[in-house]
């Protein structure tokens, strides 16, 4: 099997302590920290930076810890641009922001790699709680509840935890081992149990979990990649984002990529697949989005990010067919325009690009069906599940939920942050 | 063109730069390459009857990702034999005969100090300076600072040196006492040419808290040692201008203490010193940083139009006042410049927590930049002092300048606080909330 971590260079390696020791010499220690403020976790960040500048470098750990169960996973994979560090003062002086991704991640390593236990678990307060979906937001859940003393059972679809961060996020932001690690750091530190390669498939499922245990949790994410519902789509070679990107980190093949990849779409899944196909050798990869550059959802820095490593962007160009035999041999494509604010097909553009592989990263599915079998939970029009931003409850008060199911799809840090405001809310409700 | 060449005491040399004496000055080759390099002087490593030193000598301070603020040491004199340094010493002179060679030295009884003065006269030394401060290991033989903090005993021993000394005599004076111009005036007293400060401050630089013994640690004891580099400098400045204040001292002083660049050793010409000393920067950077502080002398000295370096000595002296003689009625209040603004709130909580709650937030939540609020503003400088951007806040005068009062007046007018409660206090003028507003915020 290939070895992801010599194919894919870290972005944001780990820091040395020089390195470390440095750039936390730069930190301001503003007050009421635009940083912290900036974080969907608000991780007491000029303090753990003290820290860790202080030589308190376990100290830091807990700080971090202690507002952000996922603080190494974040570390590496949160977009520090528009979160932290974008809110960072020095940038107003364009002095470069401080590293403060680089630097969580440097503390919470240490943490991890020492073993440090920083909570005390309680002993059992005789209840306990279903989380479906191992994934940030329902570790992040499981950590707050097993803190309260609750017994705590994740039933995962999957062989491992982690859910996106380790089958979706970019190789280059965190390898495998380190989502990985993270998860076992947790399990050994609150005692969660995960029971692997089980799906909470249909009713007869959930009724079971509902008799059994005091709540349940959603942390089921998002589905399969969206389709587009154009004519050869079900050709092998065009195949999901999510999907192509969780083969080739979980089951990286010795068959060279192919050579001309078209990825559909403009958000950030998008460029992370075009990314990773250039990185892989591909020799063309054109991001082809149906809207304007300035439209694309995608972060400019993930943009630029795919832009540095080969992958050209096409912009006003809506895919009509793909085209070819048995394989596929390019996407025909017809080109738009705004009238009147919408979106309009200019008549007679249609024109064919070659390729061997297309990439659909139009968007990810809801997980509908499961949702609508469990009585008196209401989603809204786009199959969100709706909650009580302050507790995560949903319409139905034995059910919690957060992370993608809940936002439509943010980051995982969005969906650590709801995981434990679904913990704390779970308590509240079980402890009245 | 400025024109760096001074005479400082009767010793003359290309300019006010001189290495002090020290590791940098330990033999002739390194004292060849920093002349060779632009150094106008250097004093010797302190000559005597050579030591025995310890392995592990040095301890620092380092302050935030600065390395080096403050050094401190449990060397002593030199190690090498005499006989070594003289011949050296001979062939410096040679090599560079308008560049001054002073000969640092601390010996015991009076035989021996005269003794070692013919000796360095006769290689050809161009001064002498007595070593009467060194902090450690030395004053517990009686020598160093045992000898500085003891204003008669400097002058004996100084004394015995004028007897036999054909060239100009410096006095270090240690800095390891409450008043520096009493061994100042005690060395003018017994006829020396000059005064050379500081010496190091006597120090612990720190602790290992997990070894439970203080730095630099020798197996597993350590000791106290002297205390240099930049944090002493303003140490030093106050030192410097204290002895060229004072009427009974009125010799040349060669300034020392933390000096790193030219701008450093520009203060401390302006507080009095007529040539200055440098250690602890080239132990940190080598002789390279001559060129900086030569190159950036001459620019100060063509800007202010100052053609030598007498012409500013001590410029600064006559502004530095008692107290009781400064401006009560002049006052500044703090202005934050709303266009810098970062809106790190650093200048918020300074005043807030640190001086005289005159800084307020914004009461829109989104809007991070401060207010000062003038009332309360006793324009101490704090937050104009940590702010970190560059002339963000900046200190504006509020007084029309028309009006002088100083302490010294408002006394002799009867015009002062003089009971517990007294209405006068100065303190009465801005408002200060009471206790328990600080749980409700
Ligand atoms: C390609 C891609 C790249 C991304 N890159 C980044 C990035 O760089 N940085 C960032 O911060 N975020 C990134 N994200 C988003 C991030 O991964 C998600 O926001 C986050 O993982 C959401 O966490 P979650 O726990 O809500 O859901 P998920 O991570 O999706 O986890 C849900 C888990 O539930 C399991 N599950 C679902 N249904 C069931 C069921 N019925 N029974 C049992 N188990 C079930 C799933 O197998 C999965 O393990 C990326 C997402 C994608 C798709
Ligand atoms: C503005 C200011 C005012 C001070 N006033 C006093 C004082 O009233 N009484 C006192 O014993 N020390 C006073 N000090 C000295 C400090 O207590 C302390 O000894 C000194 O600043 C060294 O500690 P530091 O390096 O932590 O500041 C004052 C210090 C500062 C900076
Ligand atoms: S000058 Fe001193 S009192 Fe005035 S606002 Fe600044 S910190 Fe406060």
């Amino acid at each position: 099997m290939q070895d992801n971590e010599k194919r894919f260079p870290q972005i944001k390696p780990l820091m040395n302590s020089s390195e470390a020791y440095y750039e936390s010499s730069r930190c301001l220690f503003c007050y009421n920290a635009p940083c912290t403020i900036a974080c969907p976790t608000s991780i007491d960040i000029p303090l753990f930076i003290r820290q860790i500048n202080n030589g308190n470098l376990t100290g830091a750990g807990k700080t971090i810890y202690d507002s952000n169960y996922l603080g190494n996973t974040c570390a590496k994979v949160c977009p520090t641009e528009v979160l932290c560090e974008g809110a960072c003062v020095f940038t107003k002086v364009n002095i470069k922001a401080l590293a403060i991704g680089r630097l969580q991640n440097f503390a919470t390593n240490n943490a991890i790699l020492t073993k440090q236990k920083y909570f005390e678990i309680p002993n059992p307060n005789g209840k306990s709680v279903a989380i479906i979906g191992a994934g940030p937001a329902g570790i992040s859940c499981a950590c707050e509840l097993r803190k309260a003393g609750y017994q705590v059972d994740i039933f995962e679809a999957k062989s491992n935890p982690s859910g996106l961060a380790l089958h979706g996020v970019a190789p280059y932001k965190i390898t495998n081992r380190e989502a990985l690690m993270e998860v076992e750091y947790l399990r050994e530190q609150f005692g969660f149990n995960i029971i692997y390669n089980t799906r909470i498939a249909n009713i007869e499922d959930v009724q079971k979990l509902e008799t059994k245990y005091d709540a349940v949790f959603l942390g089921i994410g998002l589905g399969n990649s969206a389709e587009i519902k154009i004519n050869g789509e079900d050709k092998p070679e065009c195949i999901g984002a999510t999907e192509f990107i969780e083969q080739i980190k979980m089951n990286p093949s010795e068959e060279p990529i192919a050579r001309k990849v078209i990825v559909l779409g403009g958000g950030n899944t998008a460029m992370d697949a075009a990314s990773e196909c250039a990185r892989l050798g591909a020799e063309k990869v054109i991001v082809a989005y149906r809207r304007s550059e300035k439209e694309m959802k995608a972060y400019y820095f993930e943009y630029d990010l795919a832009k540095v490593t080969g992958v050209t962007g096409m912009f006003n160009i809506a895919p009509i067919e793909i085209v070819g035999g048995n394989n596929v041999e390019g996407v025909k494509f017809i080109r738009t325009e705004h009238v009147d604010g919408k979106l309009r097909n200019i008549q007679g553009s249609e024109f064919v690009l070659d390729c061997d592989l297309v990439i659909k990263a139009t968007g990810q599915m809801k997980q509908k069906s499961l949702i609508a079998n469990i009585s008196g939970i209401t989603m809204d029009e786009t199959g969100r599940i709706l909650v009580n931003e302050t507790s995560g409850q949903t319409s139905n008060p034995k059910y919690f939920a957060g992370g993608d199911a809940v936002n439509g799809g943010a980051e995982v840090v969005n969906a650590t942050a709801e995981g434990k405001i679904a913990g704390i809310g779970i308590h509240l409700f079980l402890s009245r | 063109m400025a024109n760096l060449k001074i005479n400082f005491a009767g010793i003359q040399a290309p300019n006010p730069f001189w290495l002090a004496s020290g590791p940098p000055t330990n033999s002739g080759y390194q004292i060849m390459k920093a002349f060779d390099q632009g150094w106008g002087g250097a004093v010797w490593k302190t000559l005597g009857v050579p030591v025995v030193n310890v392995s592990s000598r040095y301890g620092a301070i380092n302050h935030r990702g600065n390395r080096v603020v403050g050094f401190n040491n449990i060397e002593l004199i030199t190690d090498r034999r005499l006989c070594d340094n003289l011949r050296e010493m001979e062939e410096v002179k040679k090599y560079f005969p308008d560049h001054a060679v002073i000969a640092s030295l601390m010996v015991q009884t009076k035989k021996e100090w005269q003794q070692i003065v013919q000796d360095v006269q006769n290689a050809g030394a161009d001064g002498i300076e007595l070593n009467f401060g060194c902090p450690h290991g030395m004053c517990e033989r009686g020598m160093g600072s045992a000898v500085g903090q003891e204003p008669e005993v400097l002058e004996l021993i100084t004394s015995w040196v004028m007897e036999v000394a054909k060239i100009p005599v410096i006095v270090k004076l240690t800095p390891n006492i409450s008043d520096i111009t009493e061994p100042a005036q005690a060395a003018r007293r017994a006829g020396a040419n000059a005064i050379s400060l500081i010496n190091t401050i006597q120090s612990l630089v720190g602790v290992d808290i997990d070894k439970f013994v203080t730095y630099p640690i020798v197996e597993n004891h350590s000791s106290n040692g002297g205390y240099c580099g930049p944090a002493v400098k303003p140490i030093a400045l106050n030192m410097v201008k204290n002895c060229a204040q004072h009427p009974l001292v009125q010799i040349p002083i060669s300034g020392i203490g933390g000096i790193e660049n030219w701008r450093d050793a520009v203060e401390f010409l302006l507080l009095g010193a007529s040539s200055v000393q440098v250690c602890t920067a080239v132990m940190h950077y080598g002789f390279g940083i001559i060129r900086d502080m030569t190159a950036g002398l001459e620019q100060y000295m063509d800007s202010h139009g100052f053609e030598t370096i007498d012409q500013f000595v001590g410029k600064a002296l006559p502004n530095v006042k008692h107290w009781e003689d400064l401006n009560l009625k002049y006052s500044i209040k703090a202005s934050i410049n709303e266009e810098k603004c970062i809106g790190c709130q650093l200048c918020y909580i300074a005043c807030e927590d640190g001086a005289h709650q005159a800084i307020d937030l914004n009461d829109d939540k989104n809007n991070r930049i401060p207010k000062i609020n003038e009332e309360n503003c006793v324009g101490c400088n704090l937050c104009s002092l940590i702010c970190p951007v560059e002339d963000c806040i900046t200190m504006v005068r509020k007084d029309d300048g028309n009006e002088h009062l100083t302490w010294r007046q408002r006394t002799e007018a009867n015009d002062v606080p003089t009971t517990f409660d007294d209405a006068l206090a100065g303190g009465n003028s801005h408002t200060v909330p009471t206790p328990l507003e600080a749980l409700k915020r």
